[in-house]
């Protein structure tokens, strides 16, 4: 059913609250898969292929999700899906996307869109897989690249990456009497993403899930290159409870921590207004073990940086023109 | 394609360890992992389907009076359903209640 | 019909890899191989192959992306060398697990430390395990013929394994030689388009690349093994058909002057050549002196070794690479390997020559034949000779 066309508002009121029963109902992530309970990532892959559709091929980097979903001799998949090694889910996908256009050329598949998606925890996208992202993207391949980013790398027992955030504690850089966890700042790939000139970049949640199927949707359209980076909840890395997985996706936003955006042909545009005033950033971080050990001094330093950052983000949002608005200055 | 009894021979193994049965991993019931289950009050369920939306499983669906359930093979009592319920109709009990 | 023209191995490499009907290249370009991939964004460029040619951004991601697109269906090709194929390595064992058919000319070359443009094959010794069926060309005709036949070989429903061609930096790459190019109508009477086992497409949704628990790795491993053991017999049945197609003979060992010789000479790759004149000169002077030129690296061919070694005193067997802390060369290790049950062996020796392209002289296989025909008793700590390091 396509509600591309009709406006929410006029059909009727509270249609957040019941925009859920519009949504395909076909799970492409089949239940039986071994993540843990109240996984955020296991959630926002459901929800991704639900927005994706079935005509989508899947490229999957070494991690969490691929571990559990695809024990041999069963697979959560119900989508073509394929995983080689750790880094290179976005090199295996330009193979992929340039075998199916290939193919399709020559008549040896049926002609109709495919899309090709490759996905990865942010180990395989931010770190280890970092080249093979920059590559496939610089290229121009017709894929969508997706970073599950549950901020370390969850699935070998939560070593910090370089999308861990400041001051978190993970098992190799792990807050100590000399040490406050991760020394440096979350790297933004999205933002590096939007300098390799991809025609759509975004940020999504989990926890705003049809602001994140609207943007799987969105990139799926685009004939080119695009990237999604999906904050992913882990209870289990985070120390947090599996029921507060979506509230804290939604601190994060609330808080300017992680603000929910998209670039489309270089115009920035926030999707999700966060509130007038921002939350404070310690209701983000108290529920977290992972942060407990923070006094309120590095707290505050914490809260300073999010608001620089913010700011950042919004002086771009402000002064943003589009590509076509650039070429016609 | 014929059920192969697990563990497989060489023989049985598919090519590659490629799996051709989509969704196959309905086969192992996550359900026995849970400490608490899901309870739905229709009485104060207002059919938003909040629920089904959250739940990491995919398990909770729909049924034909357009109320909730989730699927007890499948639950892993994470909770999320119950916290996220907006009028507050899902509660989580023991298991073993 | 095809011509007889002279050409550069590597572009005579890429022509027919052109002519197979590649769907997708992605390719990474090193020294000695550039050659080959420079070429085919030529052929791709020029209009005359419909492909997608992926200018990869390392060669892990050339072996990747080959992955991907083989997954799909697609007829895949990558060449490389040295460094290059040691940094695809990771993916390499997966390509062969996986079961897909990826075609790979290697330019060996030495691998690094120092760092060595040149020609010797320790960069494929690292892949010994790997389970890709591996062919080593002599010389431009070899390596055109066995770049055609690799396709046919890895795409056979009996096989679907990933098959790597070997050709030695520059001795081979950067060498014109007169070669019987085949046709376009020739190469696809001979290879038929590819149909895949397996293909990534909505219309039959399947997982590739799934985790082996305990329970099944070991069976999976013993599946892979039957898969190369099996792919000879296929090799085999593709060598018999190139030869009624084209007039040309190949078989896993090539025997050179070998009746009544007792003292062999085994060689891998193009110093066989150099090896052949060896033996004319050795036979002049009434030497009884034959040649071994292995064409089949893996599955290894034990069967005709032993038969090909019958009869003979003494082998020397020629490595171009070293098994450092090891028993010598790997090509020796395996030779000794497959004669050890023998009640009746040939004394065999081991020179490692042409080490980061160290030029091998007629000269120099006439004294290490010399060398291993008048070698009485072999003590343990003789049996391997880095040949030739100036003391």
């Amino acid at each position: 059913m396509s509600t591309a066309n009709l406006n929410p508002k006029k059909l009727f009121e509270n249609f957040e609250l019941y925009v859920p029963k519009l949504i395909e109902k076909k799970e492409y992530f089949s239940p039986g898969h071994r993540a843990c309970q109240g996984c955020g990532e296991a959630l926002a892959i459901r929800l991704m292929c639900k927005a994706l559709g079935k005509d989508t091929v899947i490229t999957n980097a070494t991690g969490c999700m691929e571990v559990i979903s695809s024990l041999y001799p069963t697979t959560a998949w119900n989508l073509p899906w394929i995983h080689v090694a750790f880094p290179n889910s976005a090199s295996v996908g330009s193979g992929v996307s340039a075998g199916l256009k290939a193919l399709r050329r020559k008549g040896r598949i049926p002609d109709r869109y495919v899309k090709t998606v490759s996905i990865g925890g942010d180990g395989g996208t931010v770190d280890i897989g970092f080249q093979a992202l920059s590559g496939a993207m610089e290229r121009g391949h017709d894929m969508l690249y997706v970073c599950f980013d549950n901020e370390a790398y969850m699935n070998t027992g939560i070593q910090r990456s370089g999308a861990t955030p400041f001051g978190s504690s993970t098992t190799t850089a792990p807050a100590g009497k000399a040490s406050i966890g991760n020394k440096t700042w979350k790297k933004n790939v999205a933002e590096i993403m939007v300098e390799h000139g991809l025609p759509y970049v975004a940020t999504a949640c989990h926890s705003y899930p049809i602001d994140f199927m609207n943007k799987v949707k969105k990139a799926r359209r685009i004939k080119g290159p695009s990237y999604i980076h999906c904050l992913s909840v882990c209870p289990t890395g985070w120390r947090s409870t599996s029921e507060t997985c979506i509230k804290l996706g939604r601190l994060a936003v609330e808080a300017g921590i992680f603000p929910l955006y998209e670039v489309e042909y270089g115009k920035y545009k926030i999707t999700v207004d966060p509130p007038e005033k921002l939350r404070p950033v310690t209701d983000y971080i108290k529920p977290q073990g992972r942060f407990r050990h923070l006094t309120p001094d590095q707290i505050k330093g914490i809260q300073d940086r999010v608001l620089m950052e913010y700011n950042k983000l919004m002086n771009k949002v402000n002064h943003s023109k589009s590509w076509d608005e650039l070429k016609a200055i | 394609m014929t059920e192969k009894k697990w563990p497989e021979t060489w023989q049985e193994v598919n090519p590659g360890c490629m799996v051709f049965r989509p969704g196959s991993a309905k086969e192992y019931h996550t359900g026995s992992w849970r400490a608490k289950r899901p309870i739905w009050d229709n009485a104060k369920c207002i059919k938003c389907g909040v629920c089904y939306i959250y739940c990491p499983e995919g398990c909770i669906t729909e049924n034909a009076d357009g109320f909730f359930e989730a699927n007890m093979d499948y639950c892993k009592g994470c909770g999320i359903c119950a916290y996220e319920c907006w009028p507050k109709a899902i509660v989580m009990v023991n298991e073993e209640d | 019909m095809g011509k007889r023209i002279g050409m550069e191995i590597a572009l005579a490499a890429a022509e027919v890899a052109a002519l197979c009907r590649p769907d997708v290249i992605a390719a990474y370009p090193i020294t000695p191989n550039t050659h080959i991939p420079e070429h085919l964004s030529d052929i791709v460029a020029e209009g005359r192959l419909d492909a997608e040619y992926i200018c990869v951004e390392s060669e892990h991601s050339a072996i990747s992306a080959c992955c991907g697109a083989s997954g799909t269906g697609a007829r895949t090709f990558t060449a490389t060398s040295s460094q290059g194929l040691l940094f695809m390595q990771e993916v390499l064992p997966i390509v062969s697990s996986m079961r897909l058919p990826v075609i790979m000319v290697i330019g060996n070359r030495a691998v690094s430390g120092p760092i060595n443009i040149w020609n010797d094959h320790s960069d494929i010794m690292y892949q010994r395990d790997t389970g890709w069926v591996s062919l080593f060309a002599a010389n431009g005709q070899e390596t055109v013929d066995m770049v055609i036949q690799a396709f046919k070989i890895g795409e056979h429903r009996d096989v679907m394994l990933p098959v790597n061609i070997n050709i030695d930096g520059f001795q081979l790459t950067h060498v014109v030689e007169p070669i019987f190019m085949p046709d376009q109508e020739e190469v696809d009477r001979f290879l038929p388009p590819y149909k895949p086992f397996a293909q990534l497409h909505p219309d039959k949704p399947m997982t590739m690349g799934a985790l082996g628990l305990p329970e099944i790795f070991n069976e999976a491993m013993r599946a892979k093994d039957e898969a190369i053991l099996q792919s000879k017999k296929v090799v085999l049945d593709v060598w018999k058909e190139w030869e009624k197609l084209f007039g040309r003979k190949y078989e896993p060992i090539e025997s050179y002057k070998t009746e009544g010789a007792e003292t062999l000479l085994l060689t891998m790759g193009s110093m066989g050549e150099t090896a052949e004149i060896a033996v004319d000169d050795l036979r002049k002077d009434g030497l009884p002196v034959g040649l071994l030129k292995i064409k089949l690296w893996r599955p290894f061919p034990f069967e005709e070794l032993r038969k090909a070694v019958k009869g003979a005193k003494a082998l020397a067997v020629m490595d171009r690479a070293v098994s450092f802390g090891g028993p010598g060369g790997p090509v020796f290790a395996e030779i000794r390997s497959a004669l050890y049950d023998e009640p009746k062996k040939p004394k065999t020796l081991n020179f490692i020559i042409g080490l980061g392209g160290r030029d091998v002289m007629v000269e120099d296989f006439i004294k290490m034949a010399k060398k291993t025909a008048s070698t009485k008793k072999l003590k343990p700590e003789d049996a391997y000779e880095i040949y030739g390091a100036r003391e």
